[in-house]
């Protein structure tokens, strides 16, 4: 069966997020009223597995080896069948 | 006039290597510098697995597989890395500067990270920083010397957690500081907002070093400033000493 992962990266949330600030000023200097802009990416996985579960623990495999920092960064995966 | 009085005697069959990326953009600088100062160098391709006998490995500045992902994340799984942690692991020296401390970092050879710059601009001006502790292979001779070298990065500003910081102060692992041009520490002379004014840091066994700015900048006396073969001697010869 075909999976999408579709893995969502954030800054830590101890860490300054400088592109996120650089936005949020650029936002309310055009009316926004805006309190906190955090800037995270969004990673589109598409793989085969014989179920949702091991769709999910491959995506978790790849993030913790390659996709996400861990030091900096959070992630959280969903899981689409195609 | 030279800034420092470290005698350096070429042995022929010490060597050092220095890593290709693609994007790597400072392996001729290393080359160069380390040329400058009489030694023989391997260069290494990313693809190989090799090490072709080399005493310490550099790991250069520059944009390895263009940034993506994060600094340094790709180039931690290319064949030479996988060669090269097992040289660490087996208490062989390893020197990243800037996108090699990146490099180093990912890989997991060195503790921490390297965050986008506080200001979020790519910085490129001269630094100056200060040796944190004098007993590591890289700083014996920079006892209470500022020294003045480049750096020039958008992703410098060194992080790790508080429990990480700790372990870096009790086990000496923080090589350099950024201070001002007498040697103060303080925010205003953290040019990328890291951690403490951190600039480099090494491993808990002292073989694996890293840093944001680029010794190898700072080594010709056409450029008038020599402060960085300081660094690179003071690493050549504890090679030589371990060699010999």
């Amino acid at each position: 069966m075909t999976f999408k992962a579709y893995i969502n990266i954030m800054p830590q949330k101890a860490i300054l997020d400088p592109q996120g600030e650089a936005v949020c000023n650029s936002l309310n200097s055009l009316d926004f009223s805006i309190n906190q802009v955090r800037v995270g990416k969004r990673i589109e996985l598409n793989l085969n597995a014989s179920d949702v579960k091991q769709a999910e623990q491959l995506a978790e495999k790849a993030c913790k080896k390659l996709l996400v920092n861990q030091i900096m960064e959070s992630y959280s995966i969903e899981i689409q069948k195609v | 006039m030279m800034l420092y009085d470290l005698e350096i005697t070429n042995f022929s069959s010490m060597k050092f290597g220095v890593v290709t990326f693609p994007g790597s953009n400072c392996d001729t600088d290393i080359q160069d510098a380390l040329h400058l100062l009489d030694q023989k160098v391997e260069m290494l391709w990313h693809k190989d697995t090799d090490l072709k006998d080399c005493d310490a490995i550099f790991i250069p500045g520059g944009f390895s597989y263009g940034d993506y992902l994060r600094s340094g994340a790709i180039a931690q799984f290319s064949p030479i890395m996988s060669s090269i942690k097992a040289f660490a692991q087996q208490g062989g020296i390893v020197m990243g500067i800037c996108n090699g401390f990146q490099i180093l970092c990912e890989s997991g050879l060195l503790p921490g990270t390297l965050l986008h710059n506080s200001n979020q601009k790519f910085i490129c001006t001269n630094a100056f920083i200060k040796a944190e502790q004098q007993n590591t292979l890289l700083t014996t001779e920079s006892k209470d010397v500022v020294l003045k070298i480049p750096i020039a990065h958008a992703e410098g500003r060194y992080f790790i957690d508080q429990k990480g910081l700790e372990d870096l102060k009790k086990n000496d692992q923080i090589l350099f500081k950024y201070c001002d041009a007498k040697g103060q520490i303080n925010t205003q002379n953290n040019p990328n907002g890291s951690i403490e004014n951190i600039a480099g840091v090494c491993n808990i066994t002292k073989n694996v070093f890293g840093m944001m700015p680029h010794p190898e900048r700072a080594c010709d006396a056409l450029l008038k400033n020599t402060d960085g073969a300081r660094i690179l001697k003071n690493l050549i010869s504890s090679v030589q000493e371990i060699k010999a």
